[in-house]
């Protein structure tokens, strides 16, 4: 796990939900376990759901930072 | 005549409730209570003296019933003569393929029509039967188990959402519940029918405030400051408001007045800062549908599960002794009435789940255009 250098990126700015999960869902399925994956999506709704979607997948979202009217996650793969 | 009509004590048996309508399954003698809720006779079949006719149920084989005891058995008369729709009993709206196979098999063989009917309480609705042919088609659809339904004075069918079970908004498993619900409560005799939905959460799309008693899922959020890192998820995920994050630190502060308990914000917490707390069931009474709707009225909340037959219990103990002699009434009607007189009874029963502010029910108006039928303020207890 490396926080500071994330494995894969993925700039869902203006990707509506569920699609926005979606994309994040199946980048980590290309990922191995313990690697982090960057994720930035928008305020609103794809911040309200698409954290407790990748939760509710077992996936861990090591940290959440709020940049400019946008949300970027990491997520740890898990599983 | 004497043996239908009077079929008072408490309805338990199926065999027994199905023989009210007089078509089916012949009367069991063990009238054997698994409740002892006591039910006092149908004051609806005593005060309508509907006709009663003579008919061949079967051939050589006839009987005397009249409509209304029909209707007690989930036989639903047609415009058409001689025709009935029949009601299925599908408690939650869950049936097993099993079943659904069975009832697909059998409807063509007694329907004259080629599709069955949805109600709005779940249930399956095969029209178009004749009443010769009731006692036939219940003993094929007995043959998977499946069970005739009941309308008229009783328990109803009980309804509910999928739950917590595989929704991911569901906070209690309320189809469990419903299941227990129609096992133990369905089919006891009322004042008038007698409504039970449960929904697994705040979303409510079970429409609780519009039942006779509703159950609604709910859960208390607690926060666990040391666990929280001050992303401000929670206060994206709240829908109502009800949680604030902090400018400069980001934890939150929570508002509980505006809070609904629908743990939106534990589901999002990504580190579990947002917790389970009292989980239970939101309690509304009094509520229906139809001509003019009545908004039920919450009365308790975090109710537990093992408690809700408790309260259903005394729900209709209240209801048949406050409804003696005074026909056919929903109990909405009897709140409105007699609320204090409700209130008092029901709140040793509710314990420290009580709502300490509950309101009688109101009517909803739903036909802005009608002037001279609403009372304002129904008449009330002294």
């Amino acid at each position: 796990m490396d926080e500071k250098n994330p494995a894969a990126h993925l700039d869902l700015r203006g990707v509506v939900c569920p699609i926005n999960f979606v994309k994040t869902k199946l980048k980590l399925e290309e990922m191995d376990t313990g690697q982090v994956l960057e994720v930035i999506i928008d305020a609103g709704e794809p911040i309200a759901n698409v954290p407790r979607s990748i939760k509710e997948e077992g996936h861990k979202i090591i940290k959440v930072d709020k940049v400019e009217g946008h949300f970027r996650l990491l997520i740890e793969k898990v599983g | 005549m004497k043996d239908i009509f009077q079929c008072s004590s408490i309805l338990k048996d199926d065999s027994i409730r199905h023989a009210v309508g007089g078509a089916n399954l012949g009367r069991s003698e063990e009238m054997e209570d698994k409740k002892s809720i006591e039910i006092k006779y149908d004051h609806n079949l005593e005060e309508q003296k509907r006709p009663k006719v003579e008919v061949e149920l079967e051939k050589g084989k006839k009987e005397v019933f009249n409509l209304e005891q029909l209707k007690s058995g989930g036989y639903i008369r047609q415009r058409q003569k001689d025709l009935f729709t029949v009601r299925l009993r599908c408690p939650g709206g869950r049936v097993p393929l099993e079943k659904l196979k069975k009832i697909a098999e059998v409807a063509p063989k007694y329907s004259k029509k080629d599709y069955v009917h949805i109600s709005v309480r779940q249930s399956i609705e095969i029209p178009y039967v004749h009443y010769q042919d009731f006692a036939k088609l219940s003993e094929d659809l007995a043959k998977a188990g499946q069970k005739v339904a009941s309308c008229g004075p009783r328990v109803r069918v009980p309804t509910a959402c999928s739950g917590c079970e595989y929704n991911p908004n569901g906070l209690v498993d309320v189809q469990k519940l419903c299941q227990e619900i129609d096992q133990k409560y369905f089919g006891i005799q009322c004042n008038h029918k007698f409504k039970i939905s449960l929904s697994g959460c705040p979303i409510d799309c079970f429409r609780t405030n519009e039942m006779d008693l509703g159950f609604q899922g709910a859960v208390e959020p607690l926060w666990d400051e040391d666990a929280c890192t001050g992303c401000r998820i929670c206060g994206y995920a709240c829908k109502e408001g009800a949680l604030t994050n902090d400018p400069q630190t980001g934890k939150p502060t929570i508002d509980i007045s505006k809070c609904l308990y629908c743990a939106d914000c534990i589901r999002a917490c990504p580190t579990s800062s947002w917790k389970e707390g009292r989980k239970g069931l939101v309690v509304r009474i009094g509520g229906r549908h139809g001509r003019h709707p009545v908004n039920g009225s919450l009365i308790a909340v975090f109710l537990p599960e093992n408690k809700m037959g408790e309260v259903i219990e005394k729900v209709i103990e209240w209801y048949n002794d406050r409804g003696k002699g005074r026909g056919r009434v929903r109990i909405g009607d009897l709140l409105m009435e007699k609320w204090q007189d409700f209130v008092n009874f029901i709140k040793p029963v509710l314990g420290e789940y009580a709502l300490a502010n509950s309101e009688r029910p109101k009517f909803n108006k739903i036909h802005s255009f009608q002037t001279g039928w609403m009372p304002e303020n129904p008449a009330i207890e002294a």
